[in-house]
């Protein structure tokens, strides 16, 4: 497809579209600024359809333009009598082939990405099973938060999503209330969590452009779900592949929840496990909770998906999550004083996963047997 | 007959046209309610744009944002555009076929009021609990989760107004097919009369999956079905088909006769026959057609597969060429014309270029894989908007003042005219190409806010000022109506000059039998015809006889009131129950409300039951009257 339009006038015509459009956006963030394959793909045949696109509407304006000024009355005088033409056969035949042409070149790539992107073959084994050789991670999206879980080496988390470089992530995709859209626009395309069923897609972070953005991307739920639709953003972790094993064996050795150190704290804790653990997992288990999981809630980088992460904003968050996110579930499902909040506040602050605390080589071999007790749940779908 | 109007009270003009069967008053109706809604949803489009200038802003809050967009696009689609294009089919179709009226006044009538209640219906929802917040598309796991009874005043409010526009949709498919005067035949019908038939074909088959939809979203809300309760049993991918089922076709319904006024405008003031006439027609049924199978490009994202997205990604292309083909002959009318610049004629034009650009966004969008990228981005609004207002309200403001001497009598003024359209083309645009790169920028749509630092900031501000630009714009026309109205100067029979088709052919006021004697048609554009070769009158194709008219009714206006009592009933039917949705299981139960939902069918069926069994048989307009109303004429033209 490439060497199709790769001559001569074409890259002259796309240097200056790629000044004018890569010139914009942040890299985290915009799709002109693709950081994978799959938003490269779709990115590709964006420029291929602007290109058409333009040439199209060069040839409108150019004609338009030149009709427009040839036959102004106060060019042709009042006493023209324009000269009444049925039609044109020939140029009937013109304008409904050539764009007839143009659409087939467009039409080619898009069938083949459209196979191309769906294609999540790899997720299962031969046999049906859920592949451990690959990263797979379930989305369930809540108003308004996502959780994350890691089938293969059962590891849940949420509102930060980490993902290893240069390698295919696939998603599985679910709505557990009503529909949103997992969308992460630097990586690639949106997908849909219908409540209805599991959507499976996806997605590839190139190392190099995670490392322009930092190592973290944006996501956003790009369908309207209700009055927070707007705060239901999520970030995107991605680490080499390395690192990334290292976190999730981190993750994993999380298996009491962690004690708090200072005194505060300590109460927090005593309150968070009376007033907070019914919907909030403080350990990485447990995947369909009616909160987030908030075992790593430490090292995150956001509150409440949007707000910056610090303790002032938590206690904000906690004390009335209604102003912040309108229409949340969390909104008057428990009773605390400032003071209360204040601890539980501080404990949570320490909820920080240590780093190396893992061992890696252990992942494999859990992932073996969670493939075999996961595939019996993921068969039925 | 100008003077007779002037002797008679308010009251009686008023139960005039409540009981109007007369399809040039009801044009005047639809274009008074729907102008009255078009303010109301630009108003939206205001708060919309004022709440989005700055990040992080407060001046709606989240929900009330929700409910701001949802009957924004609600009124604008159904309550401003469908029936501002209803009340020119009805101005102008009737004459441009030479018919004494449509076939079926009653509906015509029927489809009038039922549209007005259901969108006064609509609206009320601003004033009784809040509006439906849920997207104009109302998407099924959305709008069941939403509290309230807000999505309850959509589905009702759209019921009523969508059975008012199907009607009026059966009504234009009989009246072309059956009413045409001799010689008219398909081949020699204007193009505003070609598009107006395909559009009301469209609306026949389209808008039976829309109330289909909205019947089993009102029996789930509101009697306890679970048609889309996924935990139940139910599918919500189902409302998207049937909403959608609709919803494409339904951008076809609006820009249609959108095309059909430009067509007539570009021919008359480039006084040159419309350039390839029989592909502009066969384009035109070719784009009906179409666009019934392209549904599924609004669901790209859902997950269909990647067969369903690459049939419906290549039958969404093929809708370009048509479209590339009415562009193309559009532009060889005006080449070699002489073209005046009168407003309608301006608008014309700049729908042009405009309208191009929205039609190769929409073919970016057809490309599935880049489209998962663009999907419910700031992309989308951009591209819609793009085709609605540059398409859809270009040719609604051209037709406007085109026709505005044939529905009135008098001549919007030109000075003021081309003042607001080059504010609102330059406005318009101004607003929505900004927002293009939004959503390439990842700006998803239908957010209520967006933080700082993503570098939305400046073009969002640019895209607000556009639209204040298009709101002045929309001030003056609004002044320069009022100050038309109040001035009240006559115009006579065609007073553009350059009429080409048989409705300028009519003396200014149109009488209200319009033709004292159907006419012969000669060919296409048989006024210009008859001007050209002839002494500029039509050939009657019977002799001066009596004739019959429709009497006038209020049973219309009564059946409609009666469905609008009843929506109350089913609206607050399943407050409190213990088997509703939980959405409105929570509020205070009413027992009245099976009472009322009782009363107000009691008063739709009894009223069509006299309807039924009472028989009207019109009336007969003699000769003499007719050679009367043909004197005076003739004294006023000296």
């Amino acid at each position: 497809m490439k060497n199709r339009w790769m001559n001569a006038k074409w890259i002259g015509l796309i240097s200056v579209l790629m000044v004018f459009l890569s010139g914009c956006g942040k890299n985290h963030l915009s799709t002109l600024r693709p950081a994978g394959e799959v938003g490269q793909e779709q990115f590709n045949l964006m420029l291929l359809s602007i290109i058409i696109m333009i040439l199209v509407i060069l040839v409108v304006v150019v004609l338009f333009t030149f009709a427009l000024t040839k036959s102004r009355r106060s060019k042709v005088g009042e006493d023209f009598e324009p000269k009444d033409v049925a039609g044109n056969h020939t140029l009937e035949v013109i304008w409904t082939s050539i764009p007839i042409l143009l659409l087939i070149i467009l039409a080619i790539p898009t069938i083949y990405f459209t196979f191309k992107q769906a294609d999540t073959q790899a997720m299962e084994t031969e046999d049906g099973e859920l592949n451990s050789e690959e990263v797979i991670v379930n989305v369930t999206a809540h108003q308004y938060w996502w959780e994350f879980e890691y089938p293969n080496q059962e590891v849940v988390t949420s509102q930060e999503l980490v993902v290893p470089t240069d390698t295919k992530v696939y998603f599985n995709l679910h709505g557990a209330d009503v529909k949103h859209s997992f969308w992460v626009p630097a990586a690639g395309g949106k997908m849909d969590t219908n409540i209805d069923g599991i959507n499976s897609f996806y997605l590839v972070f190139d190392d190099e452009k995670a490392q322009d953005s930092e190592r973290l991307f944006y996501g956003k739920c790009a369908e309207l779900c209700g009055p927070s639709h707007a705060l239901m953003d999520f970030k995107v972790k991605a680490l080499p592949q390395e690192e990334y094993d290292q976190w999730l064996a981190d993750m994993k050795a999380v298996e009491e929840p962690a004690q708090a150190s200072a005194d505060d704290a300590a109460e927090g804790q005593e309150i968070f496990n009376n007033s907070c653990i019914g919907c909030h997992a403080v350990t990485p288990q447990g995947a369909g909770a009616q909160g987030p999981n908030l075992a790593n809630f430490g090292d995150r980088d956001l509150i409440a998906g949007y707000l910056e992460h610090n303790k002032e904003n938590l206690v904000d968050w906690i004390s009335d999550p209604e102003s912040l996110k309108p229409g949340n579930k969390m909104t008057g499902a428990y009773d605390l004083s400032e003071e209360e909040i204040d601890k539980v506040a501080e404990y949570l602050m320490e909820l920080k996963v240590e780093e190396g605390s893992g061992d890696v080589s252990a992942l494999e071999e859990d992932a073996e047997e969670s493939s075999e007790e996961d595939s019996s749940e993921e068969g039925g779908n | 007959m100008a003077s007779a109007t002037k002797k008679r009270g308010v009251g009686s003009v008023i139960w005039d046209y409540m009981t109007t069967v007369d399809h040039k008053k009801i044009a005047i109706l639809y274009l008074i309610a729907g102008g009255f809604f078009f303010a109301l949803g630009g108003i939206e489009a205001m708060l919309i744009r004022i709440q989005l200038a700055v990040p992080n802003n407060d001046f709606l809050s989240a929900g009330l944002f929700n409910e701001v967009i949802t009957m924004h696009g609600t009124t604008m689609i159904f309550l401003a555009a469908m029936p501002l294009l209803f009340a020119f089919m009805n101005a102008t179709v009737p004459l441009q076929i030479g018919a004494r009226d449509v076939a079926f006044p009653f509906l015509n009538s029927l489809g009038v009021w039922l549209f007005i209640f259901g969108g006064i219906f609509l609206n009320l929802s601003w004033f009784m609990g809040g509006a439906p917040d849920a997207g104009w598309t109302s998407y099924a796991s959305l709008s069941i989760n939403s509290p309230g009874h807000g999505i309850d005043f959509y589905a009702l409010g759209l019921q009523i107004a969508g059975a008012g526009t199907l009607i009026s949709g059966i009504n234009f498919v009989t009246t072309i097919i059956s009413m045409r005067a001799p010689g008219m035949t398909y081949m020699r019908m204007p193009l505003m009369t070609w598009t107006t038939l395909v559009a009301s074909v469209l609306i026949v088959f389209a808008f039976p999956p829309l109330t289909i939809g909205i019947f089993l979203l009102t029996f789930d809300r509101m009697f306890g079905s679970s048609f889309f309760l996924v935990e139940t049993g139910g599918n919500t991918i189902i409302w998207e088909h049937l909403f959608w089922i609709f919803g494409h076709p339904e951008v076809y319904i609006l820009i249609l006769p959108a095309f059909g006024i430009f067509s007539e405008i570009f021919a008359t003031f480039a006084r040159k026959r419309l350039f390839g006439y029989s592909a502009m027609v066969f384009a035109t049924v070719l784009i009906g057609f179409f666009g019934f199978m392209v549904w599924a490009h609004h669901m790209f994202t859902v997950g269909l597969g990647p067969t369903a997205n690459a049939i419906f990604a290549v039958a969404t292309m093929a809708i370009a060429v048509p479209t590339g083909i009415k562009i193309f002959n559009w532009i060889f009318t005006i080449w070699g014309g002489s073209i005046e610049f009168t407003t309608p004629m301006l608008y014309a034009l700049a729908f042009i270029p405009s309208f191009v650009m929205g039609g190769v966004t929409g073919i970016m969008q057809a490309a599935a894989p880049a489209d998962y990228q663009y999907h419910d981005s700031y992309f989308i609004v951009a591209h819609f908007h793009y085709v609605i207002v540059g398409g859809v309200v270009f040719g609604l403001l051209a037709g406007l003042h085109y026709y505005w001497p044939l529905m009135f009598g008098t001549m919007l003024s030109e000075k003021l005219g081309k003042i607001s359209f080059v504010l609102f083309v330059a406005g318009f645009h101004v607003t929505f190409l900004i927002q293009h790169f939004l959503g390439l920028w990842g700006m998803p749509r239908r957010v209520f806010t967006y933080l700082d630092g993503q570098g939305y900031n400046t073009s969002n501000m640019i895209s607000t000022v556009g639209a204040l630009m298009m709101a002045v714009a929309v001030i003056i026309l609004l002044i320069n109506i009022i100050i038309t109205v109040a001035k009240n100067q006559k115009v006579g029979r065609d007073p553009w000059g350059d009429g080409r088709t048989l409705e300028w052919s009519l003396p200014i006021p149109v009488p209200y039998y319009n033709f004292a004697q159907t006419p012969l048609i000669r060919g296409l554009d048989a006024y210009w015809i008859e001007k050209k070769e002839n002494d500029g009158k039509m050939m009657p194709a019977e002799s001066l006889d009596d004739f019959h008219m429709p009497n006038n009714s209020i049973i219309p206006f009564v059946i409609s009131l009666g469905l609008f009592v009843a929506a109350f009933g089913a609206l607050h039917f399943a407050s409190g129950k213990e088997w509703a949705i939980d959405a409105v299981s929570d509020l205070p139960q009413h027992p009245w409300a099976l009472w009322v939902l009782i009363l107000g069918l009691a008063i739709v069926f009894i009223s069509m039951g006299v309807r039924s069994w009472k028989d009207d048989l019109g009336y007969y307009v003699t000769k003499e009257e007719v050679l009367k109303d043909l004197e005076e004429q003739e004294r006023g033209a000296k």
